[in-house]
């Protein structure tokens, strides 16, 4: 992130990066979907992902990550914020209070019987702020010189 | 809505009307379409004449606000109907008169006619309410009001000083008189002025009665002007002519003693009630009378004799209040008499008197008497209306003033016939003080009437060239100055119109029904003493009168630093000075001191409690054993802590605290809650990643590292903050009483919430409205920082960065 006269190279960084970046990505997802069962959820799963992506901007630098991931991540805030709500407003279709959420089994074809409960979306809100919100604040300060 | 209500309001809505007419038929003097109005109103006021004779007052009564038993009732008996024709009749003559007295080119005439009608309306209101709110709301329109008219000629700095002051005086008192109504209405549950009446006998020997009785007091004493709230007053003066004959002479100055007067059947019959007032009275009269001679402005000197006129009124209702004690009341009640008389006759003398000031100002440039004098060739209309009224004021015959004179002596001599309230220690005072007042009243009066009109014109002293005012001017005047003289001539004209059913009204429950006081005003009683008493006024006033030039040093012996007016400036200026001092005491614009402050209470606060309650407890019942991971985990977070404060680098600080941080989240590991380790270590090592950022940014001249210097109270607050959670925490958890419900967390996660993360699924299943806040906090905090540093960029990267232009 530093701009200094001298260009090094970061091969072995970068590379390295390229592999554990899916990995971690992964573990994240995981953390995330396993969230409702075991240790994890939408606030530890999207630190991990931003970590993730901090991780890129480490190896590589402000501008290069922007232009492999356009992301406006004060949109990806605002519209986990949306989800949440959404998830919530969404009870009273069932005439329930608001945020009332609800589980069952349901058949889905390729993975079978799935247990699934609505909260998931509104970990998934959970999950799209702290992303959002990590990534603004990190890449606002980086900006700056 | 009857029409009664309505004429209270129409001069509010009439106010309304006048900037649009004024705007419009700019050739016409706006006056002339106020002028029927307060005319209108007061031959509607005349109808009610034969009414209150013979009958009770009348009640009408519309709803306001039923639920706190506030109504608009309006209530006319004798004294209402008095003031309201006082009001209306003095209220067309000012009209008249100002429309001569301010010019349509130069006034802002839409703004006085406008203050003027408000004032009118407010003045009805307070004199025909039968509901002490409503006699309020009203009482603080007429305050404001007449702030705004004082304040008239707001671009001279004397105009400003003087709405200020009185505005700041009678504020004070009626915000003292709202607390009596209150009182009066925790006594007696009512609003009604009438219910509080009928309940006055069972209220007298209440706790809060003398504390209702001094408020009430206080608010009729600073509007009336009485001592020490007269400094108002003659500040006053600063406000146009029509406006000072209107409010300071015949109305406004008149509610105190309406409200005197109105309540005395509530508090008559108490020592501290006659006592306060009387005295307080008389001794405002001996005072303003006093202080009256010495002034050389006309006006001044016409403010000074109203205070005292006020204060002999105040006085006469005082004295007269002990007539309920008596059987044979007829005797004593004259004093009564005396103050309703005197009270029509100084409206009309009074306002005369200051016409004539205005239009000696008018025609001649100034006020000043030692500029003054030989007009009377000149203006002789108006030296006759000067004359008359001068005359009047001063008790001569066979002027109205003569015949309220005798009566006020005659009040004042009874009192020596009574044997209540140690009259017979302190009585004399009344009849000796009422004396020499009247002396001095005499002299100012003579003054006033013969430096101006009488001896040398002195005409290159004067701003313009004298000469007699035009008719329209001397028109009002003329009407006032025939009132005295009639009533005068035929005392008896009012007598029983008017002046019968005031002194009902002032005292219902003397009279069985059916009853009528005896009035028989005459101007020869015999050789009494009251007639030796004028006589000596007569001969010493004048004597004074001639030799005033060899005495006038008199005045100097009260030094300029005593008056009450610089008392007045004085304690206004200090006011300022010290809660200008006293916040910038504590209000150090420091951080650092508004957290000692708010540290120390919290110590205060807390521990007190602790202390109070007695609930500094220590259980160890229920304490788990102690491990040793534990252990080890907390010597290493206090070494951290420790570390932290005591560092001398700032680095080594952020690394300590990130020690104890990392230390904490192990914590979490051995109490077994995994999701809160996950979670406190990423965190943990975000802000430490950010505090090394803010860490780098230093400016260099800052950077030093040094020891922070040790702060003797900043030791004992962090460690009394320290101690008193600590006992907290430790009381709080051996008291613990109860289970907790984490039972029916842990049996229905999955059920209910579908998941076997209790943790997880109490944040977003069963507690998701905390969540759903916590992450709006989280964007909110993510926005701040984002336009944070947006904005001190001053957004010139706004191309770079491709969020704005998307």
């Amino acid at each position: 992130m530093k701009k200094t006269g001298l260009k090094t190279n970061d091969l072995i960084l970068q590379t390295i990066t390229k592999i554990v970046l899916f990995i971690v990505i992964i573990f994240s997802f995981h953390l995330f979907f396993a969230g409702h069962n075991a240790p994890g959820g939408g606030f530890i799963g999207g630190l991990i992902t931003s970590g993730a992506i901090v991780l890129l901007l480490i190896a590589f630098d402000v501008k290069t990550v922007k232009s492999i991931l356009p992301i406006n991540y004060v949109k990806v805030a605002a519209f986990g914020l949306l989800i949440a709500i959404l998830s919530g407003i969404g009870s009273f279709l069932f005439g329930v209070p608001f945020l009332s959420h609800t589980h069952g089994h349901v058949h889905i074809p390729l993975l079978g019987d799935t247990h699934l409960a609505t909260a998931v979306i509104f970990d998934l809100g959970v999950y799209f702020v702290v992303v959002g919100v990590t990534m603004t604040i990190i890449q606002t300060i980086g900006e700056t010189e | 809505m009857t029409f009664l209500h309505w004429a209270i309001l129409f001069p509010f809505l009439f106010a309304f009307m006048v900037p649009f007419l004024y705007k419009t038929f700019r050739k016409i003097h706006t006056g002339w379409f106020v002028l029927p109005l307060p005319i209108c109103l007061f031959i509607f006021f005349l109808q009610f004449l034969p009414g209150v004779k013979y009958k009770e007052g009348i009640v009408q009564t519309v709803k306001w606000i039923p639920s706190l038993g506030i109504d608009f009732a309006v209530y006319v008996d004798g004294l209402s109907l008095l003031f309201a024709l006082l009001i209306t009749g003095i209220g067309s003559l000012v009209v008249l008169y100002s429309i001569y007295y301010l010019s349509k080119e130069k006034e802002q005439l839409n703004a006085f006619y406008v203050y003027l009608l408000m004032f009118m309306g407010a003045m009805l209101g307070v004199v025909l309410t039968d509901n002490t709110i409503v006699l309020y709301t009203f009482w603080e329109i007429t305050s404001f009001s007449s702030f705004l008219l004082i304040g008239y000629w707001h671009y001279r700095e004397r105009s400003r000083y003087g709405a200020l002051k009185s505005m700041l005086i009678t504020v004070f008192g009626g915000l003292s008189m709202l607390g009596g109504f209150i009182l009066l209405y925790i006594m007696t549950g009512t609003f009604s002025i009438r219910e509080t009446i009928a309940q006055s006998s069972s209220i007298a020997d209440n706790g809060l009665f003398i504390p209702a009785l001094i408020l009430l007091l206080l608010g009729a004493f600073t509007k009336s002007a009485q001592f020490p709230f007269y400094i108002w007053l003659p500040d006053a003066m600063e406000a146009p002519t029509p406006v000072s004959a209107y409010l300071h002479s015949a109305t406004m100055v008149k509610a105190g003693i309406y409200l005197v007067a109105r309540f005395t059947p509530v508090f008559a019959g108490s020592a501290e009630w006659f006592w306060i007032v009387s005295l307080f009275g008389i001794f405002t009269l001996f005072w303003g009378s006093f202080h009256a001679v010495k002034q050389t402005d006309l006006k001044a000197m016409l403010a000074f004799s109203t205070v005292s006129q006020l204060g002999m009124i105040m006085s006469l209702l005082g004295v007269g209040s002990a007539a309920l004690l008596f059987d044979h009341f007829e005797f004593y009640s004259v004093a009564i008499l005396a103050a309703i008389f005197h009270l029509i006759n100084h409206a009309t003398f009074k306002g005369s008197l200051f016409m004539v000031a205005g239009i000696v100002d008018h025609e001649t440039g100034t006020r000043d008497i030692r500029k003054l004098g030989g007009l009377m060739s000149l203006m002789p209309i108006t030296f006759t209306i000067g004359l008359i009224g001068a005359f009047s004021m001063a008790g001569l015959p066979p002027f109205n003033g003569f015949l309220s004179k005798e009566m006020f002596f005659t009040g004042m001599i009874r009192v020596l016939n009574m044997d209540v309230f140690q009259t017979e220690t302190w009585g004399f005072l009344l009849p000796v003080l009422a004396w020499i007042g009247s002396i001095f009243t005499f002299i100012y009066s003579m003054m006033f009437v013969f430096k101006t009109f009488s001896g040398k014109l002195q005409l290159e002293n004067l701003p313009k060239k004298p000469h007699e005012a035009p008719i329209g001017m001397l028109i009002p005047p003329i009407v006032l100055a025939s009132l005295v003289v009639i009533f005068g001539f035929f005392p008896n004209l009012l007598a029983y119109s008017l002046i019968e059913p005031a002194m009902k009204s002032v005292m219902p429950s003397l009279l069985k029904d059916g009853e009528h006081f005896h009035i028989h005003i005459s101007h020869w009683h015999g050789f009494t003493a009251e007639f030796w008493m004028t006589v000596g006024v007569v001969i010493l006033g004048i004597f004074l009168y001639l030799t005033a030039s060899k005495w006038k040093r008199v005045y100097d012996l009260q030094p300029k630093r005593m008056t009450l007016n610089q008392l007045y400036d004085h304690s206004l200026k200090t006011a300022g000075k010290t809660s200008n001092r006293l916040t910038s005491f504590y209000m150090t614009g420091f951080i650092r001191d508004y957290l000692v402050y708010i540290f120390a209470f919290m110590i205060m606060a807390v521990g007190a409690t602790m202390i109070i309650k007695q609930s500094i407890s220590f259980a160890a019942d229920d304490a788990a054993p102690v491990g040793i991971y534990e252990l080890i985990l907390s010597i290493v977070m206090i070494a951290g802590s420790i570390t932290a404060v005591l560092a001398r680098s700032r680095l080594t600080a952020i690394i300590a605290l990130s020690s104890v941080g990392y230390s904490l989240a192990l914590f979490f590991v051995l109490f077994r809650a995994p999701d809160l380790a996950l979670t406190q270590l990423v965190i943990e090592t975000v802000s430490t990643a950010l505090f090394l950022l803010a860490f780098y940014f230093l400016p260099e001249l800052q950077k030093k590292d040094k020891t922070r210097r040790f702060r003797l109270v900043n030791f004992i607050i962090s460690a009394g903050v320290g101690g008193i959670v600590t006992l907290l925490a430790i009381s709080a958890s051996s008291e613990r009483t109860g289970k907790t419900i984490a039972e029916y967390f842990l049996e229905t996660s999955y059920s209910l919430g579908g998941g076997y993360n209790v943790v997880n699924v109490i944040l977003v299943d069963f507690r998701g409205f905390d969540t759903l806040f916590e992450i709006t906090v989280l964007a909110i905090a993510a926005l701040a920082v984002y336009s944070m540093i947006r904005l001190r960029t001053g957004g010139k990267d706004v191309e770079e960065n491709g969020f704005k232009n998307e």
